[in-house]
């Protein structure tokens, strides 16, 4: 018998661990041979944990499982309480496309050739076919944006650091996913390492760079190790090794080393502190030297549009974004996870139709689109399609594509004040509009809240000199979180008028 | 308690043992608190001198992140996600609660030394939140029942 009981942070953490101990105790007891597989998670966060029995018709689900569900395994499965059928067949796995995250839940994370059995290592081949500009010109024509939050092509990018001169040049995957509502980059790690291993081998090549970084934020514990063990085991089969070589790196509890420069900086073992740009990383990045910087998804993209070609992956999407766009829906919600498919869903049909609205069952009232950075949208906004310039033109940005829903109960000014607060603490500390603008965007926000509305034309001056003044999207977008609260929600922000009436 | 000559032998060792990386601080850092559960005081002028930077330096980057501490932690540590997604799953009620349980604030570490508690902003648990860690385990939904389960 053949058992998947996922690895992922979020399995684990509804008590997967747990399952594995019982069902091998409980296959012993019966004198059944088991192998169990540490999967990924398919994405169905709400499934979780979400056990599979290999069957001859495909793999059955369970989920989501407790101890007391797992003697039921060994009995008869198609009266099983918690089987949801062949997980292909779930709804919300065949409504996906499923380019990045392909062998995701699918695959024994950590078994090479389980990886090439569906169909990895392909695009690294390829690649190695071709010349350093032919790799970039497909990335660039497959359209392919970073997924890591600017929306950066990333085939530019390459073709900046593939054209330097330098002795050294290196490749960075930035994996300090800090938004609240994403876990996509944990996943793709947790699930299928060898992807974005590969990703970063071709980029490699394009780039005419030898040695990559992956820097982990240390929350994440599970796909810290996942990826270290990928790749020792990607080292001895020679995927890794002289041409291309890389190791894992933990980032320290920083939000502000996602950005970019600070993540070099943290690198370098400096403090995380943003850098002026120019000079771009793709020039004088990691030790001064040329570098490239993406996000996890944007590198484990690659290896997909390299095995399919550019058109196949252009061929998806929606005006200026291209391709696929894994969705992770988070928060209040029904069936919260991840949903890989083109962009071009409005935010209506995201937050309700695939994430079946929320899970206490009251009203949505917003849903925060990006991360802290992001602008929270109201109900009425629910027809915008999701794409980055779409997104953009309602004041809003797709970020890394995750999702916050909120019920009814949620306080708008409430979440004003954390966006100012969570800037304060995570700041860096580099330019005044943000160290210190965030400290008095929470002392305003509370005056407000006491009622004094006087307070309203101080806040949204000092919005409009964060967005400005500031040297990174940190203190720059803070403001879209507040004052898209005050737009959108100014109910909340009247009431605490009122009260102090 | 290591005595200081086992201290330095141990940070030596560390040091040694992240010889020839690139940008070698950081590791050399989580390492030592690894072995020590904080970054002692001691061992700033020792990997000062390894890697020939001030000690203001060391001291700089290791108050920087919110990873290193300068003191040991309770027995236990319960971190709790603050951010966005578990605050619509009703994570700052449950948090108030743990507080009171545990008689402690934020950053707080109860009387008898037992549990430190801590916010973390986001354990990527953002569909199944509200999140903690607590000893570096991952629980998701979690509620107060917690704080019980970690004094066991
Ligand atoms: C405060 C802040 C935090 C960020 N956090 C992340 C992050 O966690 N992951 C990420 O990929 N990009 C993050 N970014 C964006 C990066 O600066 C950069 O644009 C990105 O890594 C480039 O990769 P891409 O082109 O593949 O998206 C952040 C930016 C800012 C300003
Ligand atoms: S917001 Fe709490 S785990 Fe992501």
């Amino acid at each position: 018998m053949k058992i998947y009981v996922p690895l992922d942070s979020a399995a684990v953490a509804l008590g997967a661990d747990a399952l594995v101990t019982a069902i091998t105790s409980e296959a012993a007891r019966r004198g059944v041979a088991v192998e169990v597989v540490r999967n990924g998670s398919r994405g169905m966060i709400w499934l979780e944990p979400l056990v599979e029995v290999a069957s001859a018709a495909g793999r059955l689900g369970f989920g989501p499982m407790t101890l007391a569900d797992v003697p039921g395994l060994f009995g008869d499965l198609t009266t099983h309480p918690k089987a949801i059928g062949l997980v292909e067949d779930h709804p919300w796995m065949r409504g996906q496309t499923r380019l990045t995250f392909a062998r995701v839940g699918v695959v024994d994370p950590l078994s090479l050739d389980d990886y090439r059995a569906h169909g990895g290592l392909v695009g690294l081949d390829r690649a190695k076919s071709m010349t350093k500009a032919q790799i970039v010109t497909e990335v660039t024509d497959s359209g392919l944006r970073g997924r890591g939050g600017a929306g950066f092509p990333t085939g530019i990018k390459w073709r900046t650091v593939s054209e330097a001169a330098a002795d050294q040049k290196y490749i960075v995957c930035n994996a300090d996913e800090g938004d609240s509502a994403t876990f996509a980059d944990r996943m793709l790690m947790e699930g299928d390492p060898f992807t974005l291993i590969e990703g970063m081998a071709i980029a490699g090549l394009a780039c005419g760079a030898t040695k990559g970084y992956v820097y982990i934020r240390s929350e994440y514990p599970v796909a810290i190790r996942v990826m270290s063990q990928a790749v020792t085991i990607a080292r001895a089969a020679g995927v890794l090794g002289a041409a291309f070589d890389m190791e894992i790196r933990v980032g320290a509890g920083a939000y502000v080393c996602g950005e970019e420069t600070s993540l070099l900086n943290s690198l370098e073992g400096k403090r995380g502190v943003v850098r002026a740009k120019p000079p771009l990383p793709a020039l004088q990045g990691f030790m001064g030297r040329p570098t490239v910087v993406n996000n996890v998804i944007s590198l484990a993209s690659v290896p997909v549009i390299m095995a399919k070609g550019a058109q196949h992956y252009r061929d998806f999407g929606l005006g200026r974004s291209r391709g696929t766009i894994p969705l992770q829906i988070a928060g209040n919600v029904k069936h919260g996870g991840l949903y890989e498919c083109a962009f071009g869903l409005t935010l209506g049909q995201i937050v309700n139709d695939i994430g079946g609205g929320t899970a206490s069952g009251r009203p949505v009232k917003a849903v925060q689109v990006g991360g802290p950075l992001g602008a929270w949208f109201p109900p009425s906004l629910f027809d915008t399609p999701f794409g980055y310039e779409e997104f953009a033109g309602k004041d809003g940005l797709i970020g890394h594509a995750g999702l916050t829903i909120a019920d009814d109960t949620i306080d708008m000014l409430t979440m004003a004040r954390f966006a100012m607060e969570f800037c304060a603490i995570e700041s860096c500390g580099k330019c005044t509009p943000c160290r210190i603008g965030s400290t008095r965007g929470v002392e305003t926000l509370d005056r407000l809240a006491r009622g004094d509305s006087s307070a309203m034309p101080i806040l949204t001056d000092l919005c409009n000199t964060m967005k400005l003044g500031s040297l990174c999207a940190l203190g720059g977008f803070t403001p879209y979180p507040v004052m898209s609260a005050i737009t959108h929600f100014p109910d909340d922000f009247a009431r605490a008028k009122e009260a102090a009436e | 308690m290591l005595d200081s000559d086992a201290y330095t032998d141990r940070v030596a060792e560390i040091l040694e043992a992240h010889r020839g990386l690139e940008g070698p601080l950081l590791p050399i850092l989580h390492a030592i608190q690894h072995a020590f559960g904080h970054v002692p005081d001691s061992a700033i002028p020792q990997i000062a001198a390894a890697l020939t930077l001030s000690k203001a330096e060391v001291h700089g980057v290791v108050s920087f992140y919110h990873d290193f501490r300068d003191a040991p932690a309770g027995k236990h540590v319960i971190k709790l996600c603050r951010a966005e997604s578990c605050q619509t799953m009703g994570a700052d009620a449950v948090a108030e609660r743990i507080k009171k349980a545990l008689g402690v604030d934020w950053h707080g570490t109860t009387a008898d030394g037992r549990v430190t508690l801590e916010p973390v902003f986001c354990l990527g648990l953002c569909a199944c939140g509200p999140a903690a860690m607590v000893d570096g385990r991952l629980v998701g939904r979690v509620d107060e029942s917690l704080v019980a389960e970690v004094a066991k």
